[in-house]
């Protein structure tokens, strides 16, 4: 579903939940908890493609897509 | 002092009427973890911390008004035509009775902006705990909110300033290292 950054649990179904059930919850790890400091001379992303990612480094980039459902999904 | 530099720090464009959209946006506006409370939290912070990371608190907390000014103007925008009957209909009515169509210092239920929402503990490890979980927080307020628009546009400014929440955590994390270096120095006794 989501990229390496996603991790996913399960949260406990009661028969008597009173809503349908969300089977697997999912949450972000940003990789910015795997860098306690980051290393000099890191690959670069070219400048423009930065500005639009928020980030000069690929190895600090997370992605987020939109959890509202695609129309009819 | 600051210069200022008329333009925004990132792009923001608006492509649909939304006015409920404004009203959840206002959490990242007047907040407990918005961009006010982030710029004045690290600005005032940045007088008792070590001289080694006081630039990164100035830094910071610069970067964190020009994302208040690009929350300020997705807001504007999304309410600026906005006639009365739209604006309580997007459950801004007790907001056009106190402001028209003014922004406000609120957060997304209406609370009044509070300086209790930030801390300065004195204790610079304390205190730089507080700016990474305030960021993560942060990170965390903007994915819902790119969860409750369907506007590219304005998904896109917001993919935007959660990175940079990410990138001033690792900062502020790596602020708690220099603060900590001092145990790996060799000490000749």
């Amino acid at each position: 579903m989501y990229d390496g950054q996603w991790r996913e649990w399960k949260p406990y179904v009661s028969p008597w939940d009173p809503c349908p059930p969300i089977r697997v919850k999912w949450y972000v790890v940003p990789p910015n908890q795997y860098i306690p400091f980051q290393p000099m001379n890191l690959p670069q992303f070219p400048l423009d493609e930065a500005l639009r990612r928020g980030t000069l480094w690929p190895a600090l980039y997370s992605p987020y897509p939109s959890r509202r459902a695609v129309k009819g999904g | 002092m600051w210069i200022y530099e008329k333009k925004l720090q990132y792009p923001v464009r608006v492509s649909k009427c939304d006015p409920r959209m404004a009203r959840f946006l206002i959490e990242q506006y007047g907040g407990a973890d918005g961009e006010l409370s982030a710029a004045l939290r690290y600005l005032n912070q940045r007088y008792t911390i070590p001289d080694k990371v006081v630039g990164l608190l100035n830094d910071i907390g610069t970067e964190e008004f020009a994302h208040l000014e690009m929350i300020a103007t997705m807001v504007y925008k999304l309410t600026k035509d906005a006639t009365p009957e739209m604006l309580e209909a997007a459950g801004l009515g007790p907001h056009f009775v106190n402001h028209d169509n003014a922004l406000f210092y609120e957060n997304a239920a209406g609370n009044p902006w509070t300086a209790t929402y930030i801390q300065a503990k004195g204790d610079p490890i304390a205190d730089l705990y507080e700016d990474i979980a305030a960021e993560e927080k942060a990170r965390a307020t903007y994915q819902w909110l790119i969860d409750m628009t369907d506007d590219v546009d304005i998904q896109d400014s917001l993919k935007f300033l959660r990175e940079r929440e990410i990138v001033h955590s690792l900062r502020f994390r790596e602020a708690v290292e220099i603060l900590k270096a001092d145990r790996e120095q060799k000490k000749v006794y």
